[in-house]
């Protein structure tokens, strides 16, 4: 996030879209609903799926799946038409904006409308709303990411912040919300092919310097395979081992029949887990870890905050941390670390990561501190971008719409997107572990529209089978109106009705990410 | 601006209620039915304090100070009316302190105890309630609500999730979901944070029940485990063993200030699950067989170190976790450049 947490409670306008955020952030969308209900704050919601947020909106764009850019573009087209931009802040802070201007020119509400069915003067409400509002933030998370042209999307997101100066300020920025505790801090930590630690580029040799002084060795200067690339190189036999560690891509990667060919075709797979999940059943070596509230270290979480963790309870027979199993592995090949707590390694990642480099174990005790915190008088840094951008003006980026890979047609004829539900958790390990969350949700399902289960014959309840060109699952029938006609929604949550087995793998050409938000299945009820 | 309470000169600025310059201060005044995150009500008037010049006593929590007021909290008829008060509290039901999984961490019973009411003066009139314990996360014991409110406001204030409310009339007056309905038929999500504001013992976790309570668990701060947001929680544990979870009453931290989702105050027992691997794994014929630490490493280190030998470092890769620490992350990186030497490492940031 540019912004904060807290901060989000001082916006006057939200431009909230592909976050189902009662869902999956439900204390993110406290701050939310607290400032629509208590201070009059305006909420515009942008999805296509009519979601608890709705309640709280004062306008719901319900877009076509795989629309994004066309109605990104479309807001802008009303904002400079209408003479709604932040004149001062394009001058002073951005550059390209006449190639903006030249490519939104078409995107007007009507064309728009055509692309992603929102009603024009919908469009433009919402436009005048984000864009005359003192402080307006945009909230998204992966409905807006995983689709073919995700980074697209993500780029108009920005365009429209610097347009309007909404970003910098208090209440404003652009806000992605992050699905998973430390996603934020794997990426910070460079558990990225192209990067090392803080962003810094393995191509680069004056970035790779400071690590191969601190480490010790030469370090390769050739990016490496993202996930898909690693999987299709174990499955074309270029990829020969395989190491994985708390994760789980046997439900979470799309087109699973694919990835378990690639999987059984390595000579090594390792899996380090606390659960045998659907990958270490096809493990060569399993190593049990401890997991949350059995060791130590930190978190950051979505507002780039460094938190604690804390060894509570002891971890069950053998199981240990997960860095004292890197350390042995290491050390058995000659690495010689010596690493005696979480701390220690901390302390190594403050000296070579500069954005961390303020932070200790001590400062954030009590309370966590944000990046960058470059040293320790540094009082962390709650908004982002607040007198310039990282590469100093803000560029917009030219973005134009593009369909998605996979459209429905008459044999598929009904287009799937998939996600979270509020009880349960990713691949859901721990999640369907837990008494509660369980009998919440014990089996998986599939949100039809009234209309489409009418037509098919199915009632709430009734055994689905969902086919696409890649597999086949069944599910149980959920209809109520929260997908629109011809949409269908299934959690992916469930590894007995695997919703991997389903999606299709293509790929957004620069962040590698999978677009689960639209792919084409048919359905039938099950005898 | 100044007030004074109990002789002392207190500086406050505009909006402040008495209660929070008294709080601000150092100066003690109880409250039951009030919390610093929700609007105050001064319902339950154990918070009465004496102003000069004022008709009548004075709830503080609701109270706006005001320029050279000057209040006295502990006069006799202070106490007395506090202690009134607290006795008709203690009629709204049946106050039975011996298995209360909040003896020891309640505010009714605390100020029972400090105001000296040995028993109430008047009779229990109302009759005993069934526990509402079917689900599996929240009980409800209505024989101990003393209709504070504060589940209710804080359901409609704090989470803005608009389930809970008042429901009947005199002695059959309760809170809960409309029309009766039990949390899980509502549209409650249990989010929990009415447990988090009960002041009595009327709301509690059901998994922790009888397995520890007040000062026999020890609290751990920590993380949350599941999504981004990073909500700060404590640990409750009792002999090596998670009893439930809780926020601060007050005084809580950012991110969350206290709130919690389902999720982090009931998802926890996956920790020490059954299913819980215990020991390494090494397949021998087709199946995962035990096998001790120096197996296991060894028996990777040796396939790795074949695989490197004979195919060059970029046919390992490496896949981390969004779930796993920083130090952890930071670690599984370096051990693919540094020491296998290949840039093949990613993890489930896009899935």
């Amino acid at each position: 996030m540019t912004n904060s947490i807290t901060d989000l409670g001082q916006a006057d306008c939200f431009l909230i879209t592909g976050t189902n955020t009662t869902e999956n952030h439900p204390v993110i969308s406290t701050f939310i609903k607290r400032a629509v209900t208590q201070r009059g704050a305006k909420l515009i919601l942008v999805d296509p799926r009519n979601i608890e947020l709705g309640k709280f909106a004062a306008v719901w764009l319900r877009q076509k799946p795989g629309s994004d850019v066309a109605w990104i573009n479309g807001l802008m087209n009303v904002i400079i038409s209408e003479g709604l931009l932040n004149e001062k802040f394009v001058a002073e802070r951005t550059e390209n904006f006449e190639a903006l201007k030249e490519t939104v020119a078409k995107y007007t509400p009507e064309y728009v409308e055509k692309i992603s069915g929102i009603p024009a003067e919908d469009l433009k409400k919402a436009a005048r709303l984000y864009a005359k509002s003192g402080a307006s933030a945009i909230v998204y998370a992966m409905g807006i990411t995983q689709h073919i042209n995700g980074t697209d999307n993500v780029k108009s997101l920005a365009n429209l912040s610097m347009l309007t100066g909404q970003i910098g300020r208090p209440g404003t920025g652009v806000n992605p919300l992050r699905g998973q505790n430390n996603v934020q801090g794997a990426c910070d930590m460079a558990c990225l092919p192209g990067n090392l630690p803080a962003y810094k580029k393995v191509t680069e040799a004056a970035d790779r310097k400071p690590f191969e002084d601190a480490w010790g060795v030469a370090l390769p200067d050739k990016p490496g395979l993202t996930i898909p690339k690693i999987i299709d190189g174990a499955g074309k036999g270029t990829v020969k081992a395989l190491y994985v560690m708390g994760e789980n891509p046997m439900m979470s990667d799309p087109d699973l029949k694919h990835v378990e060919k690639a999987l059984a075709n390595l000579d090594l797979l390792v899996v380090q887990d606390i659960f045998l999940n659907e990958t270490g059943n096809l493990a060569h070596v399993v190593l049990p870890t401890a997991g949350w509230a059995e060791k130590d270290g930190t978190y950051t979480n979505t507002e780039r905050r460094v938190q604690r963790i804390r060894k509570t309870v002891n971890a069950p027979g053998e199981s240990k941390p997960d860095w004292e199993v890197i350390t042995l592995l290491a050390n058995k090949l000659g690495a010689g670390w010596q690493y005696a707590s979480a701390q220690e390694v901390f302390e190594e990642v403050r000296k070579v990561t500069v954005s961390y480099g303020g932070i200790t174990y001590e400062r954030i005790e009590n309370v966590g501190l944000q990046w960058p915190c470059p040293n320790t008088e540094h009082p962390g840094t709650p908004i982002l971008h607040a007198a310039a951008f990282t590469r100093g003006k803000g560029l917009f980026s030219v973005c134009e719409h593009i369909d998605p890979a996979e459209l429905p047609d008459s044999e598929y004829p009904l287009l799937l997107s998939t996600g979270r539900i509020l009880y349960q958790y990713h691949t859901a390990t721990m999640s369907r572990r837990s008494k509660g969350l369980v009998s919440r949700t014990p089996q998986p399902f599939v949100e039809i529209h009234p209309d489409d289960a009418a037509r098919l014959g199915i009632a709430n309840g009734d055994r689905i089978e969902v086919s696409s060109r890649r597999g086949s699952i069944e599910v149980v029938a959920e209809v109520n109106g929260r997908c629109d006609k011809g949409v269908v929604f299934i959690p992916f949550h469930y590894s007995e009705a695997a919703v991997n087995r389903l999606t299709s793998a293509v790929f957004d050409p620069v962040a590698n990410i999978p677009e689960y938000k639209v792919s084409a299945v048919r359905i039938k009820k099950v005898a | 601006m100044v007030i004074t309470i109990d002789g002392k000169k207190c500086e406050f600025a505009a909006g402040q209620t008495v209660y929070e310059v008294a709080k601000a201060n150092g100066i003690y005044i109880p409250v039951l039915c009030h919390h610093e995150q929700i609007k105050p009500v001064g319902a339950c008037r154990v918070c009465v304090v004496e102003v000069e010049k004022a008709r009548s006593l004075v709830a503080s929590c609701a109270m706006p100070a005001e320029d050279g007021m000057v209040v006295n909290t502990n006069t006799p008829r202070v106490l007395s009316s506090r202690k009134l008060s607290v006795e008709l509290l203690m009629t709204q039901g049946h106050h039975k302190c011996i298995t209360c999984e909040s003896s020891g961490d309640c505010v009714l019973q605390d100020l029972a105890y400090s105001l000296g009411v040995e028993a109430p003066r008047f009779e229990e009139p109302a009759a005993y309630r069934e526990l509402e314990q079917a689900n599996e996360m929240i009980v409800r014991d209505m024989n101990k609500c003393v209709l504070c409110g504060l589940c209710v406001r804080a359901c409609n204030e704090v989470q803005v999730n608009q389930v809970l409310d008042y429901t009947g009339r005199g002695p059959t007056a309760a809170v809960g979901p409309a029309f009766g309905l039990k949390y899980e038929d509502s549209d409650c999500v249990f989010c929990g944070e009415c447990v988090r504001v009960c002041p009595v013992g009327a709301l509690f976790e059901k998994q922790g029940r009888f397995q520890g309570r007040g000062d026999d668990l020890e609290k751990v701060r920590n993380t949350c485990a599941y999504c981004g947001v990073g909500c700060q929680l404590d640990v409750n544990i009792k002999d090596n063993r998670i009893v439930k979870i809780t926020t601060p009453r007050e005084d809580a931290p950012a991110p969350n200030y206290g709130s919690l989702c389902i999720k982090g105050r009931f998802g926890y027992d996956f920790v020490g699950h059954e299913d819980r691997l215990t020991t390494p794994l090494i397949r021998v014929d087709g199946e995962l067989k035990e096998a001790t630490w120096d197996e296991a490493i060894l028996y990777v280190a040796d396939k790795l170190n074949t695989i490197k030998k004979e195919h060059g470092p970029d046919a390992i890769a490496g896949l981390s976790s969004a779930r796993c620490t920083n130090e952890e992350n930071y670690l599984f990186q370096k051990f693919l450049r540094a020491v296998i030497g290949t840039n093949n490492v990613d993890h489930c940031a896009r899935l």
